[in-house]
């Protein structure tokens, strides 16, 4: 018997289909995530997103609640709607996990990164740096005659700005924390 | 103070293998004589078997292995049991605490090993903790979405004398999953079935796992709607295949009228199933017409694949009692001119008669085996588990079963060397019972060393090996996909199966001719003990109905002759 003549090209010469059925807008989403602070708990939550392939474009973590041992992980994520939404379900179903909440549609929220900035220059890039530090609103930690370090809390799209602009002006190195989220009001 | 917790959760056999790390906890149970231990040949046998007992009774299987290698040895059982859903308890032992981190001898990161591949799992550093993460991972294995958990121990903590806390007095889980549906979507449901001219009930291994319940109810639905049922390879036996509203199994080797009812239907209700790739073929073409609701107590199977129009997080059970309470108060109304048109278009399809064969008087088709089984057992008290391959998918389409927790076949991984133990599994559970594993040769050679446990435990289990002397599932593919170009898909050097029985300490038959075919089949079924039964069967048969990956449900395979046909005659079997 021949070979069936089933059209090169399609998935049908694998035991997947290989196409992705959802090319469709990509979305920035920020999720916070309320765990149990236990053993584990960080792994479980990075190896989700490593295994389902989703993305992780930052990622905090610190206890909240001492007494109740919880944890608050906030991670900014990027994907189609349909992967979000998979993406918080399969959180949701992680045992420690107690709660998610999708900060990017569940109102308004305010989101906050704090990060550090040495700049090493000296004579005209050097004041020019400390001159939009200031407009930037950010302080100075450390400072030696060749170099600042700066400390900028904002948005990630104002700590962004700051990084272009410090780079041409002697930005040798960068610590960001990622991103803190909460929903506004009451 | 574990074997007192396993007490407490009515656990009356561990499938287990000692070693260093777990001495203490077999001390405890050389001590007592509540709780039976099955000594397996290899832990990945221990798991299959726990899943075993789990499938055909609904209690949660337990396993109690060694660090180290006896950990890595169940990681295939473990992912088998997460991608079935099945309830399985898994206990390690682990280097003493001291010694974590130290590279010691058997030492393996078991908690960081399987963390993808159990529902959930804990190492326990304190003996204090330990009572109440064994009832956490009870109730963690068998609520919501049952799957395997893992519960890693170190020595120390085995040896230390602790505070043991029974089940009743631990602090309650905070896992607590939804069980109840939307009573609103319930509602958009029941209004659509009063509609719904081309309806079909879509069924999977979630009504198995809700319990009995969910099978009786799905029953007095379909009985009371009139409207098709099909199922999943997971979901056999929920619906009885003797049914009136029984189209058969879908699925890329599943019958032409239930793919076909599936392809048209203009309501699909999916009770307990998770739209997997070998359901939904091509996802583009899936069911283009039909509204969707879906049922299901996991929310992220919800949307996964396919997009829903009434998604209902909940228990099976639950969710179909509310869905018939609200279709009755309203009525119980139904679309009857559209239903008898639906069901005339569905004998339409039956007439096609696909799982039609040519059978042979020279050599045994697997098909007319597997019907020669099926004649010979079907009112016995039976239970049937599989390998994996294209015996498995011939045992779902020839064999019929009338009741749920009959049927364990390894779905969603596939996992070849399931079969033997899991029949051992199920055979300690049933003892009485006439459990016969339906096996490739090539699968069953995985764990063929699991024939020691079955002897050593006078577990009867019959071991029917549909022998092809190929890896019949890969040489189908390659003869049909890949050029016939078949690499590596012979089983070479074959052991003697006979003997090999022989070998073992039980009964071994052969069979090559279809006309000694039933006297050899009642030899294994009257002998009171294992049997290896060597049947050897057309070697280059294919396994039809065949949806190849990639393509809808419309474009199916229906024999090798049809074949180039079928793909050509696209739209021409549509509704
Ligand atoms: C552990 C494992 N390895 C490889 C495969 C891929 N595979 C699927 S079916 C199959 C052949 C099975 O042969 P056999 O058990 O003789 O069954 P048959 O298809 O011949 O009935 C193989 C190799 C698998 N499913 N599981
Ligand atoms: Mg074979």
């Amino acid at each position: 018997m021949s070979a069936l003549k089933i059209k090169k090209g399609a998935s049908s010469h694998s035991a997947y289909d290989l196409r992705d059925p959802n090319l469709e807008i990509i979305e920035t989403h920020t999720l916070a995530v309320v765990v149990d602070n236990e053993a584990g708990v960080l792994a479980r939550v990075i190896g989700l997103f490593a295994g389902r392939g989703y993305n992780i474009e930052s990622l905090t973590v610190a206890e909240i609640d001492h007494k109740g041992h919880l944890s608050r992980i906030t991670v900014v994520t990027r994907g189609t709607r349909a992967v979000i939404e998979q993406i918080k379900a399969q959180l949701g179903r992680l045992v420690p996990v107690h709660q998610v909440n999708d900060l990017t549609v569940e109102g308004p929220s305010v989101e906050r990164e704090l990060s550090l900035f040495k700049v090493a220059g000296t004579g005209e890039k050097r004041v020019e740096a400390l001159r939009l530090a200031d407009i930037f609103r950010a302080n100075v930690v450390d400072s030696t005659l060749e170099s600042f370090v700066f400390e900028i809390t904002g948005t990630p799209e104002k700590i962004d700005a700051f990084a272009d602009l410090m780079r041409p002006l002697g930005l040798t190195d960068v610590a960001r924390t990622g991103v803190a989220a909460l929903s506004r009001g009451g | 103070m574990v074997v007192e917790a396993l007490k407490d959760h009515g656990v009356d056999v561990v499938f287990g293998y000692p070693g260093g790390a777990v001495l203490p906890i077999y001390d405890e149970i050389f001590l007592q004589n509540d709780i039976r231990h099955v000594t397996v040949r290899h832990e990945q046998g221990a798991v299959h078997m726990a899943e075993g007992y789990a499938r055909s009774t609904g209690k949660p299987g337990v396993v109690l292995v060694t660090s180290g290698p006896g950990a890595t040895n169940a990681v295939t059982g473990l992912t088998d049991a997460l991608m079935d859903s099945i309830p399985v308890v898994v206990l390690t032992g682990q280097v003493p605490t001291f010694m974590i981190g130290t590279d010691g001898f058997q030492e393996a990161d078991t908690v960081g090993i399987t963390r993808p591949c159990t529902k959930h799992n804990w190492l326990v550093k304190e003996t204090d903790k330990l009572a109440g993460t064994l009832h956490e991972a009870f109730h963690v294995a068998t609520s919501g979405r049952p799957g395997p958990v893992l519960v890693d121990i170190p020595k120390d903590v085995q040896f230390a004398d602790g505070l043991y806390t029974a089940p009743d007095e631990a602090i309650p889980s905070h896992y607590q999953p939804t069980v109840k549906g939307d009573p609103a979507a319930i509602e958009a449901l029941a209004a659509l079935m009063e509609k719904a001219q081309r309806p079909v009930f879509y069924t999977g291994g979630g009504v198995i796992n809700s319990g009995p319940e969910a099978s009786r109810l799905l029953r007095e639905l379909a009985e009371k709607t009139g409207f098709p049922v099909t199922s999943t390879l997971m979901g056999l036996g929920a619906y009885p295949a003797s049914g009136r509203n029984w189209i058969g199994m879908l699925g890329m080797h599943g019958l032409y009228e239930a793919n076909l009812a599936m392809h048209g239907c203009d309501l699909m209700i999916n009770v307990g199933a998770r739209f997997d790739d070998r359901i939904t073929g091509r996802i583009a073409d899936f069911s283009p017409k039909s509204k969707k609701a879906h049922i299901d107590i996991d929310p992220s199977s919800i949307n996964k694949v396919i997009h829903v129009d009434i998604p209902i997080v909940g228990d099976v059970a639950n969710v179909l009692a509310d869905l018939l309470a609200a279709w009755e108060a309203r009525g119980s109304k139904l679309n009857q001119a559209g239903l008898a048109k639906w069901w005339s278009q569905i004998e339409q399809w039956k007439l096609k008669k696909c799982l039609q064969y040519n059978n042979s008087d020279k050599v045994i088709k697997p098909q007319y085996a597997l019907e020669r089984l099926e004649a010979l057992t079907r009112d016995r008290d039976r239970y049937i588990t599989t390998e994996v391959g294209q015996h498995q998918m011939w045992a779902a389409q020839y064999l019929t079963f009338e009741d749920p927790n009959r049927w364990m076949t390894s779905g969603g991984l596939g996992t070849m060397g399931y079969g033997l133990p899991a029949s051992i599994g199920v055979q300690v559970a049933h003892p009485e019972a006439l459990v016969i594993n339906v096996a490739g040769e090539a699968s069953w050679l995985m764990n063929m060393q699991e024939m020691g446990t079955a002897i050593q435990f006078r577990a009867p289990v019959k071991q029917f090996i549909l022998n092809n002397e190929r890896l019949g599932m890969v040489r189908q593919w390659q003869q049909l996909l890949h050029g016939e170009r078949y690499s590596q898909s012979w089983s070479e050097s074959l052991p003697d199966f006979a003997k090999l029985a022989e070998a073992f300490g039980c009964k071994g038959i052969r069979c090559a001719d279809p006309k000694h075919l039933d006297e050899a089949i009642m030899e294994m079924l009257d002998y009171d003990g294992p049997v290896i039964f060597d049947c050897l069967v057309e070697k280059h048969e294919n396994c039809y109905p065949m949806i190849p990956s990639g393509k809808p449900h419309n474009e199916m395979l229906l024999g090798d002759t049809g074949a180039e046909d079928a793909i050509g005659a696209k739209g021409a079997v549509l509704v």
